[in-house]
């Protein structure tokens, strides 16, 4: 199979049918389902991104709402009209102040400052392993917290960013999210990616081949922050809302449980774990309000992750992609083998 | 600012430094034996303040035999956490066992939720606690005072358990080597969940304490506390007992004196500065104040 016909297979015909069907979603579903839809849509790019940090790389942190908490404020501010970001907004520098941006570049900026904001934090803190970098990393999620209920002339504090522009649609969601699972799929079959795996199954051996573990640990961090920061901005302008406390150590968690149910490093086990458990506590919902027993589907979710963690640690996929053509392939190899 | 000031503010510290300190042993001695940050010790330091507000309030029992009843609590809470979730993925990577805390203090929160709603509680304490004693130019409450040496208390009888019997051996013995403790003849799984029930007692009493200082509970009061507690522990060292105390008082004391003596600006960072502190100490001192350098760098 010539190059751009297996492009043509594997990516551009699975998004143009991708396509089709969600344009007869827009068409046949109501506008609930339609936002049940593109929560479904920034979870999976969420737990896609942690899978670059967490899955690849081995790296365990837990900052993606910290992530996103920045790149939803920085779209937020961006996208404001600028007649009330210069009364809601005192202290923010006059340039921003005065322009309102559009979506997209909004959207590319708040991912780029979490970015930024990965490589910052990220050179000291990548250091530290295993258990102690989940915790400094949970660390920056109260870190960002307290800045962004304290600078309330930048942020307005506690109160958070109401109104904003409701600009995120499905189209929106299904940019960002084919963008970040056609990035995480090049990475991952790239020579970054296997770099990316081989520090994660033997750090020191890595190293003595020649692979620069510092630069290619702050590489991933920063990558999963980008793409964090970018569906923060997704978020904010989904609910119109961007607070302190809008993404918190519950979704972090929630995200690692996707990571670790669909496998580490698996992009297709994480999506399909995010799909599953988004819409599966969205079923939930009505059931647990009508038996008057709230947080009942969060023990039903945490239960299912233990069971998991016992009977299946590697989760649903291991670090493999479940590749639907080989199988059938294998299978009719198998079946001709045999007389 | 006067003396007098400065002086109610140590008295606050400490008493926040014994809280810490009881929750960070905790911590502790789980990582040091089987090396895992149990996220949901800061859920049973919640468990054990309703426990005291359950023995108190509703069962009316005295104050003593109340402590008694919440060290059972926890203990209790602790060995079941130990047996369903951690006990059968023993042997996996750290941070499965990670993983199965945060799940387990998600479980317990909800439960608490569900069953006693997750409106926060006034916690009345008997009116002797509450008197005032004089000391040089401040008075302090009764209550501070009883956590504290409650807490000195606990600590040293902790500390000669482990040190002079034959079962703290045992425990030292599993966390320097767990391997060829098990060699030895110790049964692992006994010496596992007994760290497990003493941290837990005294994350426990810890949370009666909270609720005796501050007058108020919830169920989701522990995941603050609870994880600066671990900050606590690493800055003392983690896996030491002794490391632990000394990290529960200075962050304790450092938390409470940036609070009391900055402009008040300042205080709304209080957990940054606190989390701020956890990095720093790991980047410049990754082994504590005095635990042992025994973990390997790759």
């Amino acid at each position: 199979m010539s190059a751009p016909a297996a492009f043509l297979l594997r990516f551009a015909l699975p998004v143009g049918i991708g396509a089709a069907l969600l344009y007869a979603a827009t068409l046949s579903l109501d506008p609930y389902s339609l936002t049940i839809l593109q929560f479904v849509g920034i979870n999976v790019i969420l737990a896609v991104s942690l899978n670059i940090t967490n899955g690849f790389t081995g790296l365990f942190s837990l900052g993606h709402p910290a992530f996103m908490t920045i790149g939803g404020y920085v779209t937020a501010i961006l996208t404001m009209p600028a007649t009330r970001k210069t009364a809601m907004l005192r202290d923010l520098p006059s340039i921003l102040a005065a322009h309102e941006w559009p979506f997209a570049a909004s959207l590319t900026a708040g991912g780029l400052v979490a970015a930024l904001a990965a490589v910052i934090v990220g050179i000291p803190v990548l250091r530290l392993r295993g258990h102690y970098l989940a915790v400094a990393t949970l660390g920056l999620i109260f870190i960002v917290q307290s800045f962004a209920v304290n600078l309330p002339g930048i942020t307005r504090g506690a109160l958070g960013l109401a109104g904003l522009p409701p600009v995120t649609n499905v189209w929106w969601v299904y940019l960002v999210l084919v963008l970040t699972l056609l990035t995480c799929w090049r990475v991952k079959h790239s020579s970054l990616g296997r770099t990316m795996l081989a520090i994660r199954e033997n750090e020191l051996a890595a190293a003595s081949l020649g692979v620069k573990v510092a630069r290619t640990r702050v590489l991933s961090f920063a990558l999963g922050a980008f793409f964090a920061g970018v569906a923060g901005g997704l978020w904010a302008h989904l609910v119109t809302l961007i607070a302190p406390g809008s993404f918190s150590i519950l979704l972090g968690f929630q995200l690692i449980v996707m990571v670790v149910l669909g496998g580490t490093g698996s992009i297709a086990g994480a999506a399909i774990a995010a799909v599953v458990l988004t819409l599966s506590t969205e079923w939930l919902r009505p059931i647990e309000e009508a038996a008057g027993l709230f947080g009942a589907s969060q023990i039903i979710v945490a239960v299912g992750v233990i069971l998991v963690l016992i009977f299946r640690p590697s989760g649903l996929f291991g670090t493999a992609e479940p590749n639907v053509f080989g199988a059938f392939a294998r299978r009719r190899r198998h079946a001709q083998s045999t007389p | 600012m006067t003396g007098a000031y400065l002086l109610s503010q140590i008295v606050n510290g400490l008493v926040l430094g014994a809280m810490y300190a009881l929750i960070a042993i905790g911590f502790s001695m789980i990582y040091g034996i089987v090396r895992l940050i149990n996220f949901a010790h800061g859920d049973i330091f919640a468990v054990g303040a309703f426990a005291a507000l359950g023995s108190i309030a509703i069962a009316a029992l005295p104050f003593p035999l109340a402590v008694l009843v919440v060290l059972l609590a926890g203990a209790l809470v602790g060995l079941l956490v130990e047996r369903a979730a951690f006990r059968p993925m023993r042997g996996a990577p750290q941070v499965t066992g990670f993983i199965a805390s945060l799940a387990v203090a998600i479980i317990l929160e909800n439960l608490a939720v569900m069953t006693i709603t997750a409106q926060p509680r006034t916690f009345a304490i008997p009116a002797w606690l509450g008197a005032l004693v004089p000391l040089g130019s401040i008075s302090v409450r009764v209550v501070d005072i009883a956590i504290i040496v409650l807490a000195l208390v606990l600590t040293a009888a902790l500390v000669g358990f482990v040190r002079f019997t034959r079962t703290g051996m045992a425990m030292r013995a599993t966390a320097e080597n767990y391997g060829v403790a098990r060699l030895m003849g110790i049964n692992i799984d006994r010496m596992i969940a007994l760290a497990f029930a003493i941290g837990s007692a005294l994350a426990a009493v810890a949370g009666l304490m909270w609720g005796a200082k501050y007058g108020q509970i919830s169920p989701l009061m522990g995941t603050v506390p609870g994880l600066k507690a671990f900050v606590a522990a690493v800055i003392g060292g983690v896996g030491s007992i002794s490391g632990a105390v000394l990290g529960g008082f200075v962050l304790g004391l450092a938390e409470v004196l940036f609070v009391g003596l900055l402009p008040s600006e300042f205080s709304a960072f209080r957990n940054a500065f606190v989390f701020a502190a956890l990095i720093l100490v790991l980047l410049v001192m990754p082994n504590g104040l005095i635990g042992k350098s025994t973990e390997t760098r790759a």
